[in-house]
């Protein structure tokens, strides 16, 4: 029993830093319908934003603020320099496919060369040390902590959305670009925004990663990427709660095939289900929430 | 930038020099095919080309090969195997090299070194450490001792000092290096009649290791044997003893494990973590002591057991060089190669085996405060 327990806080922790890369996945995949493969960069660039706040000294909250700012820095520049002129010359979506691919790959190539190739972890402190034994269930006060900011990101993510301007702009952008356009919504600007959400997402869920996981490397959103998109598929495009949920389940999915059948099959399990879920709901896990879309 | 152009001119003034003296001197150009750059490979790599690239300096300097002068080609495969093979080509058929020096991973050993074994040119390996690097023919060293010479002695060591009677194993399943690491580690644990109670696997690239730990937890392990590489393992390591699994069940590693990475990113978690090496920081010799101060001196950082073999691998060139007189002859160097006995090495003398193998005696090294130290017996 207290295995399994272990495992579901192994799981709930892994997948707190899916669900927050989901959300920013969600947000340009599903909303605005834009295929950005560079959503794995700003997740590294973020890590390595908040690393070098760190380093500097600054407390940890004030980092990860650096790191959710300069995910969405570099979410807006990949706007500016990529997707809109592409959307202005009138490029196909491919194009904005093998674009972004190209941006991550120098921005990778770029973080080779400021930071070098080897994995750097975050300062030590004793804060991190802190663990609780409970029934033989072991939990990191890191844990908790992350989980919490995860959880607050996610409800700030919710409240944007629904209750500000900028979100019903979203919303409306989402619905229709004409329409928004007809009832006086910049359209430019909104996607730019959105942009910037979602790359202060992919920001702030590679600080998480890479302090719970003490690995801050040039190549960590390539993975991270992939399990991006396989949560949004999961939890239907462009649902937000749905990428919420995803996050956890595919947390959870990768924990539990490890600890019950085993770690050598774990993509296999993982991927399989996954198929399976699709097979039998189509449009994602939520797709009966469609109308909660954006 | 001003400053760099300077450099620049002045570099370039230096290479001009450097070839008009070289006229008067016969080159041996040394390919060093090793990962700067590309994720883990580049920690193995980077070590080996400073290390070979200091003793080349060395040996230039001290003007033991009198007329020839040893060139070193550094080529970055970065890790990836199609690359060593383009690499291996360039270096065999337009740089015409007499040796080549590395790659740094074994799975771009068996894809590269067979071309270089067929167009006779000797391949000295001082990170290959997966059993049948040299089973690829004749021409094919190494300096690195193979995970099956070095894990049993640990293994032993481990065994004597706490009698373990359990084990459980962790290793990368997508990695050649580790999965014949984990053969041997099984084998070796099988012959000390340690059960195995828990076999996990990991993929290249992941970084939660806790649902495997959590099993292994369970199992309750004597002892933990890690197939991984070195900043792999500093983090099973840690997460391992943060998930509870308590200091008495020991953790040993894989060769590949040691690098000064390992202490950095595990911190006081790698406290008496066990691996086995061919070569170690403090080994009390002359010639020891004068590698690490120069190596120290030039890059300021600490060498491995990777640069020290790197280094060694070069005096053995150096060495078969002036015993096959000169390099126009590759054979005769390849037989110089094998025939190495005795060679003063920064590990004591170093002597290749009848299976081109380094014929050292291994140490047991232990985690302690951030450094590997001679394991007390």
């Amino acid at each position: 029993m207290s295995t399994f327990l272990q495992q579901l806080v192994n799981g709930i922790s892994l997948g707190s830093t899916y669900a927050v890369f989901a959300m920013g996945c969600t947000l340009i995949f599903g909303v605005l319908n834009i295929v950005n493969m560079a959503q794995g960069a700003f997740f590294m660039g973020g890590a390595y934003f908040g690393l070098e706040a760190a380093r500097l000294g600054l407390p940890a909250p004030l980092a990860l603020a650096v790191a959710l700012a300069g995910g969405g820095l570099l979410g807006m520049l990949s706007e500016l320099v990529i997707f809109r002129t592409l959307r202005a010359r009138g490029g196909h979506r491919w194009m904005g496919l093998v674009a972004s691919l190209a941006l991550a790959r120098m921005m990778i190539g770029l973080a080779q060369e400021i930071f070098g190739t080897q994995v750097q972890r975050y300062p030590a402190s004793d804060l991190m040390q802190i663990s609780w034994e409970i029934a033989d269930v072991r939990i990191q006060l890191l844990q908790v902590v992350l989980l919490l900011v995860s959880l607050l990101l996610m409800a700030l993510l919710a409240f944007v959305l629904q209750r500000s301007s900028i979100g019903r702009a979203i919303r409306t952008v989402a619905f229709s670009e004409d329409v928004a356009r007809i009832v006086g919504v910049p359209v430019g600007r909104t996607i730019l925004a959105t942009f910037f959400l979602a790359g202060a997402l992919a920001g702030a869920a590679g600080m998480l990663l890479g302090n719970l996981f003490n690995v801050v490397s040039p190549f960590m959103g390539e993975q991270m990427l992939v399990k991006g998109l396989t949560v949004i598929i999961l939890g239907g495009l462009g649902n937000v709660p749905g990428a919420v949920a995803g996050g956890f389940l595919l947390g959870l999915i990768e924990v539990f095939s490890v600890a019950y059948v085993s770690s050598s099959f774990r993509d296999a399990i993982g991927f399989g289900l996954i198929f399976v879920i699709l097979l039998v709901k189509p449009n994602g896990l939520f797709s009966g929430f469609e109308e909660r879309r954006a | 930038m001003k400053r760099s152009v300077f450099a620049l001119l002045l570099s370039a003034a230096g290479a001009m020099a450097f070839s008009s003296a070289a006229l008067s001197e016969t080159p041996v150009n040394i390919g060093i095919v090793q990962a700067t750059s590309g994720g883990s490979a580049a920690l193995y790599g980077l070590m080996q080309k400073n290390g070979a690239e200091l003793a080349i300096d060395e040996i230039n300097t001290s003007g033991k090969l009198g007329d020839y002068k040893l060139v070193g080609i550094h080529q970055d495969d970065a890790g990836d195997r199609g690359q060593s093979v383009n690499i291996f080509q360039r270096l065999i058929n337009q740089e015409k090299v007499a040796v080549i020096l590395g790659p740094t991973l074994a799975t771009s050993a068996f894809a590269a070194d067979p071309l270089a074994q067929k167009a006779g040119v000797p391949v000295i390996a001082s990170s290959n450490t997966a059993p049948g690097i040299t089973d690829m023919g004749d021409y094919i060293f190494r300096t690195s001792p193979p995970e099956s010479m070095v894990f049993p002695g640990v293994l032993a060591y481990v065994k004597k000092k706490y009698s373990p009677k359990t084990a459980a194993q962790i290793y990368g399943i997508d990695d050649t290096l580790m999965k014949s690491a984990y053969a041997v580690h099984k084998k070796a644990l099988e012959s000390e009649d340690i059960k195995i109670v828990a076999t996990e696997t990991f993929q290249k690239g992941d970084v939660d290791y806790s649902a495997q730990l959590t099993k292994i937890k369970a199992a309750n392990p004597d002892i933990l044997v890690i197939g991984g590489l070195a900043e792999e393992t500093a983090n099973i390591v840690r997460q391992a003893r943060q998930l509870g699994i308590p200091p008495s069940t020991v953790i040993l590693g894989a060769n590949a494990a040691i690098s000064n990475k390992l202490a950095e990113l595990a911190g006081a978690t790698a406290d008496g973590f066990t691996v086995g090496s061919g070569w170690f920081i403090q080994y009390d010799s002359p010639k020891n002591k004068a590698f690490v101060e120069a190596y120290r001196k030039r890059y300021s950082s600490d060498p491995d057991n990777f640069a020290a073999q790197a280094y060694t691998s070069v005096y053995v060139v150096a060495d078969a060089v002036k015993r096959a007189g000169g390099v126009s002859d590759l054979k005769k160097l390849r037989d110089a190669i094998a025939a190495t006995k005795d060679l003063e090495a920064n590990n004591g003398s170093f002597s290749f085996d009848a299976h081109r193998e380094p014929a050292v005696t291994p140490k047991v090294l232990v985690m302690k405060g951030g450094k590997f130290i001679l394991a007390a017996d």
